[in-house]
């Protein structure tokens, strides 16, 4: 038999599939593996939390984002606990996820290279999510928010962007 | 930087941390040098908003530095709690004075040109995966969880200086003559890197610090992979200014403060 607290941890894990990465909306940020946990207590709700990179600035809203919703579904005393081990993974990303980023033009993460000095030029290309060549560049690897690389598709002429593997 | 700076406006100010032996409270002191090796680079490394070479880079060193920073804070956040004297991760950062921080000489280096900043950070960014990988292991349980979040992106780090190294010194005649000048201005400093103390030996002792001498070996073999590659010569050692550690300075650093901490001390408290 599934208890209160159990049925409602998984009540308040539905509503929080709401929760968009602000920067990549199309994953929530349970998808992207920034949610961890809900834990439920007597009196309040602890959310855990951890971020993408150290420095991820969209943290912030995300937490918001979470105190909000569940507050709109009548939940409220929402704290948000922030936890950095163990430390996030693109692995986290479900295939589901990957190939919604794909659709919305981002490349989803493969693995991380073997030998981490090789020259952006000689990596095992990324193909490119619009016309699916792998004719393409690496330009960086640090792109328009921490977890995200540049290159360009020499086929289709096309900038995009890689969500980066780490 | 603004010119405006008053240059004995960090000197005017009052300490407030008591450097009050090295065994009373050596994992504080610790942490605060692997934040603020963290805090000074990634402040350097955000002067470049604005001003990188090419739009790739710019966005490149803003991102490293948004991770140093990031990577900062949750130090000096873990490093408040240990003290537990009710500093938080921005008072530590604020309201320290220059002689307070615990930083190596290398990274508050000024940023130079383009050579410099990236010879400064793959001198850094080197060592500093060495040192988290042996980091993970931590018997604190925050400290290794901060290491090992550190770790992913100090590697992506050295990816990017290691490429830049390569690329300026393999360049053009402009580009090898300055990528080799930063190289001959900066490599003294990376001696201190290798440097230990009492709060070092406490800390490893402890088993929350890493042995730093046992690291040169691979970082050298890192150096002179990448400087043959990017046909640079590696100077002669000689020269190795020291004193970070506990608190001796360059001039530099009370400039750089002096800019990173106005803000927060003309309005303290203020939030946004």
């Amino acid at each position: 038999m599934v208890s209160v607290a159990e049925s409602r941890r998984e009540e308040i894990l539905r509503w929080l599939d709401e929760v968009m990465d602000p920067e990549v909306p199309v994953l929530s940020i349970r998808e992207l593996g920034v949610l961890r946990d809900v834990e439920v207590g007597d009196g309040d709700v602890v959310v855990v939390m951890t971020p993408t990179y150290s420095g991820c600035p969209a943290m912030h809203a995300m937490e918001t984002d979470v105190v909000e919703t569940l507050a709109r579904h009548g939940v409220p005393n929402v704290r948000v606990k922030t936890v950095y081990a163990p430390a996030w993974t693109t692995d986290w990303i479900s295939d589901e996820a990957k190939a919604k980023l794909e659709a919305y033009g981002i490349a989803a993460p493969s693995r991380v290279e073997a030998d981490d000095l090789v020259p952006l030029r000689r990596r095992t290309p990324t193909p490119c999510p619009y016309c699916k060549s792998v004719n393409t560049t690496m330009r960086s690897e640090f792109g328009s928010t921490a977890c995200k690389a540049i290159l360009f598709c020499n086929s289709c002429s096309q900038p995009f962007e890689l969500f980066k593997p780490i | 930087m603004s010119a405006a700076t008053p240059e004995g406006w960090v000197a005017g100010a009052r300490s407030t941390t008591a450097t009050s032996g090295v065994a009373e409270n050596a994992f504080f002191e610790y942490l605060l040098r692997l934040a603020d090796d963290r805090l000074v680079l990634g402040h350097r490394l955000s002067e470049w908003c604005g001003h990188g070479p090419i739009l790739e880079e710019d966005i490149a060193l803003a991102n490293i530095a948004l991770d140093l920073i990031g990577q900062a804070s949750m130090l000096l956040k873990l490093a408040g709690e240990v003290e537990g004297k009710g500093r938080t991760e921005d008072t530590l950062a604020y309201f320290r004075d220059t002689v307070e921080f615990r930083n190596v000489q290398l990274v508050e280096m000024p940023n130079g040109d383009f050579a410099a900043t990236i010879v400064r950070q793959f001198l850094f960014d080197a060592w500093d995966v060495l040192v988290l990988e042996k980091l993970l292991g931590a018997k604190h349980e925050s400290l290794a969880g901060i290491a090992a979040k550190a770790h992913k992106e100090a590697k992506y780090h050295l990816r990017h200086s290691a490429e830049w190294v390569r690329m300026l010194g393999d360049g053009t005649a402009e580009s090898h003559a300055r990528a080799q000048r930063a190289l001959d201005e900066l490599w003294p400093y990376s001696t201190e890197l290798f440097l230990t103390d009492d709060t070092d030996r406490a800390a490893v002792a402890a088993g929350n610090g890493v042995d730093v001498e046992p690291l040169r070996g691979p970082w050298r073999q890192t150096m002179d992979r990448v400087f043959a590659e990017a046909t640079l010569t590696v100077p002669k050692d000689g020269f190795t200014p020291r004193g970070g550690r506990t608190g001796r300075h360059t001039e530099h650093l009370g400039r750089m403060l002096a800019d990173m901490q106005s803000l927060a001390r003309a309005h303290p408290g203020a939030s946004w």
